[in-house]
C-alpha cells in the first residue's frame, strides 16, 4: 500500500486574550492510498483543527503549528510556504465543509465556482473546463448539468449543494479528500445518499478520504480505520472492527454506549461530565475526571501507547500489565 | 429578461408619480413664499408690475399656473427666467448642469473607490495599526461638515501652502479641493461600512472554501469577498448620492463654481419661479434616476434579489 499522508507529533495552539489554547497536542496518524480514515470525537476535541492543519488553513494569527510534521507524498507540508501550499490546495488535497448552505458563494454561479479551481491550477481552455465541470456534475449525480452550471447556489436544495461542494473538491482529481462533517447539516435520507456517493467516488477515483465526524453511524458505513480523539490527543485508533467490536479505551466505550441501537434493551448511557479546559490541559490522561475506571496514576502521568493488535492502539493505563493484575485482584476480592 | 423589462416599466411609472408629487409640493411651497419676483424692484409702479405679472401668467388663478407648469415640464420647456434677462431656464440648466455633473461624478467616483479600498485595507489589517489609523480618520471625516472642511482646505492648501487654486472650476487642479471637501464624508461612511461587512464576510465558509481551492489571496478578496461585502454599501449609495447632491449647492457656493447649485439657491431668494421649478424638477429627476440605477446594480450584484417579485413568495 502506498502511504499518502503521515502526520507526526502534530501540535497546534491558538493564542487568545485569555491565554494559549493547546488544541492539538501531539497527534500521530497515517493514511494509505484509497483508504478512508475517520476521525471521531466530541466538539472541541481537535478534529477540525487537525484537518485544517493538514490544509494549512489555520488562521495565523491566532493559530500556529508549533511542532510536528505533515508528510504528504514525501513532502513536509508543515514547512511549506503559503505560495507552495496554494499549489497543493484544491489540486492534491481538497476539502469539503460541513454546511453546504454557507460553503458556496451566493453571488457566483455554480459553473464559476466549479471551474475556477481548475482554471487556477491547470492550463486549460474554457471549453475543456466546462466539459470537465459537466463531467463532475454528472459524477455527483446532478441532472441537466449544462443548464445548472449557469444557476446560483440558492436555486439548489441542501443535498444538491453538498453534491456540488463535493464536485468542486474533486474537480482537480485530488489524492486526498478531507471531509469535515460532510453530512451533519443534512437530513437522514440525504445523508445516506451522500455517503453512497462517497463510496462510489472512492471506487472510481481511488481518492483517500479523511472523514471528520461525531456521527458513529456515518463512520460505521464508510470508514476503513478510525481515530478517536479526545482533548487534542488520539486516545485510540484501529480498524473499524477493532473500534466497534473491541473498544479498549473507556472513552471509546462510552461513545459507543451513547449511540442509539435498534436492538438495545437498556437505556442510553451518556458520558458524564465535560472535556477538560485546553488552556491548561491536564498532565495525565485528560479523560481521568470522567472515567469510571480512573486510577491514581491516570491523573499524574499520560499513558504510553499500547498495542492491542497490529492495527489497534490505545492510550490507557488499564492496558498496563500492572493494572491488569490490579483489576484481577479486585475481581477476586469481590 | 422579460421580468426585468416588466420591473423597469413598473419602476418608471413609480418614478413619474414620485416626480409629480415633488412638482406639486414644490408648487405649493413656492406660491406660499411671501413676495413675488417683482417686489424688490423699487422703480416699478403698479401698472408696470401688473403688466409683468400678466406677461409671466402670474395673474392667472393658481390652478391655471399649476397646469402651465406641468405643461412646461412635460414639454421640457421651462420658459424664460424672470430675473436673468434674455435667458431661458433651459439655457441655465444646460450651462450649469455639465459642471455640477462633473463635480458630482468625480466626487462619487473618488468616494466610492477610495472608500472601498480603505475599507478593505482596514479589514485585512483588522485590529492592526492601519485599521485604527484609517478608522480614526474616517470618524473625523464623518464628523466634520463639508463646508467647514472646505474652508479649512482653502485656508491650508490654497492660502497658506498655495498648492491648489482657491476657487472656480477650470483645470483638474481647480477640482481637487472641492472634490476633496465633498467626497470626504461619503468616503468615510463607505470605508467604515466596507470594513465591517468585509470582516463579516471573511469569516464565511465560502471564503475558506475559496482558499481551500488554492486561489490567490487577491482572487479570494476581490472575487469572493468583496462582491458580498458590497451589498450593504450599494444599499446606502442612494442616500449618499442625495447627500452629495445637496452638498454640491454649498460647495459650489464656497468655491464659486458656476454649476446648477447657484441658480437653484438664487432662484429661491429671488422668487424666480420658472427657475425654481426647472432646477427642482431637474435635481429630483436626476436623483430618482440615480436611485433607480442603484437598485438595478443591486440586482446584478446579488442574484438572490429577484426583480420581478416582491420578496417572500
Amino acid at each position: 500500500m502506498e502511504r499518502i499522508l503521515e502526520v507526526n507529533d502534530l501540535h497546534v495552539t491558538f493564542t487568545t486574550y485569555g491565554g494559549t489554547v493547546q488544541a492539538v497536542r501531539g497527534v500521530n496518524f497515517h493514511l494509505d492510498k484509497g483508504e478512508t480514515l475517520a476521525i471521531v470525537g466530541e466538539s472541541g476535541c481537535g478534529k477540525s483543527v487537525t484537518s485544517n492543519a493538514i490544509m494549512r488553513l489555520i488562521p495565523d494569527p491566532p493559530g500556529k503549528i508549533t511542532k510536528g510534521s505533515i508528510i504528504f507524498k514525501g513532502q513536509d507540508l508543515a514547512a511549506y510556504s503559503e505560495k507552495k501550499m496554494r499549489a497543493i490546495r484544491g489540486v492534491d488535497i481538497s476539502m469539503i465543509f460541513q454546511d453546504p448552505m454557507t460553503a458556496l458563494n451566493p453571488t457566483l454561479t455554480i459553473g464559476t465556482q466549479l471551474m475556477e479551481g481548475l482554471k487556477e491550477h491547470k492550463k486549460i481552455t474554457g471549453t475543456q473546463a466546462k466539459q470537465k465541470a459537466i463531467e463532475m456534475m454528472d459524477l455527483v449525480g446532478i441532472p441537466n448539468p449544462e443548464e445548472r452550471l449557469k444557476q446560483y447556489p440558492h436555486q439548489f436544495s441542501g443535498g444538491m449543494r453538498q453534491r456540488i461542494v463535493i464536485a468542486i473538491a474533486l474537480i482537480c482529481d485530488p489524492d486526498l479528500l478531507i471531509a469535515d462533517e460532510p453530512t451533519t447539516a443534512l437530513d437522514v435520507t440525504i445523508q445516506a445518499q451522500i455517503l453512497e456517493l462517497f463510496s462510489t467516488i472512492q471506487q472510481r477515483t481511488g481518492v483517500s478520504i479523511i472523514l471528520i465526524t461525531h456521527d458513529l453511524g456515518v463512520v460505521a458505513k464508510i470508514a476503513d480505520r478510525i481515530i478517536v480523539m479526545y482533548a487534542g490527543k488520539i486516545i485510540e485508533s484501529g480498524s473499524k472492527r477493532d473500534i466497534f467490536y473491541r473498544p479498549e479505551h473507556p472513552y471509546t466505550q462510552g461513545l459507543l454506549n451513547s449511540v442509539p441501537r435498534l436492538d438495545a434493551k437498556e437505556e442510553l448511557k451518556p458520558i458524564a461530565g465535560t472535556p477538560p479546559d485546553l488552556f491548561s490541559p491536564p498532565k495525565g490522561c485528560p479523560f481521568t475526571a470522567r472515567c469510571p475506571f480512573a486510577m491514581e496514576v491516570c491523573d499524574k502521568v499520560y499513558p504510553v501507547s499500547n498495542r492491542v493488535s497490529d492495527s489497534h492502539q490505545v492510550d490507557c493505563w488499564l492496558q498496563d500489565e500492572r493494572a491488569k493484575q490490579l483489576i484481577a485482584a479486585e475481581v477476586l476480592q469481590t | 429578461m422579460k421580468h426585468m423589462l416588466k420591473y423597469i416599466l413598473k419602476r418608471l411609472l413609480i418614478m413619474i408619480i414620485t416626480l409629480w408629487v415633488i412638482i406639486t409640493l414644490t408648487f405649493i411651497l413656492m406660491i406660499n413664499i411671501p413676495g413675488s419676483p417683482f417686489n424688490s424692484d423699487q422703480s416699478s409702479n403698479a401698472t408696470v408690475q401688473a403688466n409683468l405679472e400678466a406677461h409671466y401668467n402670474l395673474d392667472q388663478p393658481y390652478y391655471i399656473q399649476y397646469l402651465l407648469y406641468i405643461k412646461s415640464i412635460v414639454t421640457f420647456d421651462f420658459g424664460p427666467s424672470i430675473k436673468q434677462p434674455n435667458q431661458t431656464v433651459n439655457d441655465l440648466l444646460s450651462r450649469g448642469f455639465p459642471i455640477s455633473f462633473e463635480l458630482g461624478i468625480i466626487t462619487i467616483a473618488v468616494a466610492v473607490v477610495s472608500g472601498i479600498l480603505v475599507g478593505i485595507i482596514a479589514a485585512l489589517r483588522h485590529n492592526g495599526f492601519l485599521d485604527y489609523l484609517t478608522m480614526g480618520i474616517a470618524v473625523l471625516g464623518i464628523s466634520i461638515p463639508n463646508f467647514i472642511l472646505a474652508t479649512l482646505l482653502i485656508q491650508q492648501l490654497a492660502v497658506n501652502l498655495e498648492i491648489f487654486p482657491t476657487a472656480t472650476w477650470r483645470s483638474p487642479a481647480h477640482m481637487v479641493l472641492p472634490v476633496l471637501a465633498l467626497a470626504t464624508g461619503p468616503m468615510a461612511i463607505i470605508a467604515r461600512l466596507t470594513r465591517s461587512t468585509m470582516l463579516e464576510v471573511l469569516t464565511q465558509d465560502y471564503i475558506k472554501m475559496a482558499r481551500a481551492k488554492g486561489l490567490s489571496p487577491w482572487k479570494v478578496i476581490f472575487k469572493h469577498a468583496l462582491r458580498n461585502a458590497l451589498m450593504p454599501v450599494v444599499t446606502i449609495m442612494g442616500t449618499l448620492f442625495a447627500g452629495i447632491l445637496t452638498g454640491t449647492f454649498v460647495i459650489e457656493q464656497i468655491f464659486a463654481i458656476p454649476g446648477m447649485g447657484r441658480y437653484f439657491v438664487e432662484s429661491i431668494n429671488q422668487r424666480d419661479y420658472p427657475v425654481i421649478m426647472g432646477t427642482t424638477v431637474f435635481y429630483s429627476a436626476f436623483l430618482i434616476i440615480m436611485l433607480f440605477i442603484v437598485d438595478i446594480v443591486y440586482g446584478i450584484l446579488d442574484p438572490r434579489i429577484k426583480m420581478h417579485q416582491k420578496g417572500g413568495k
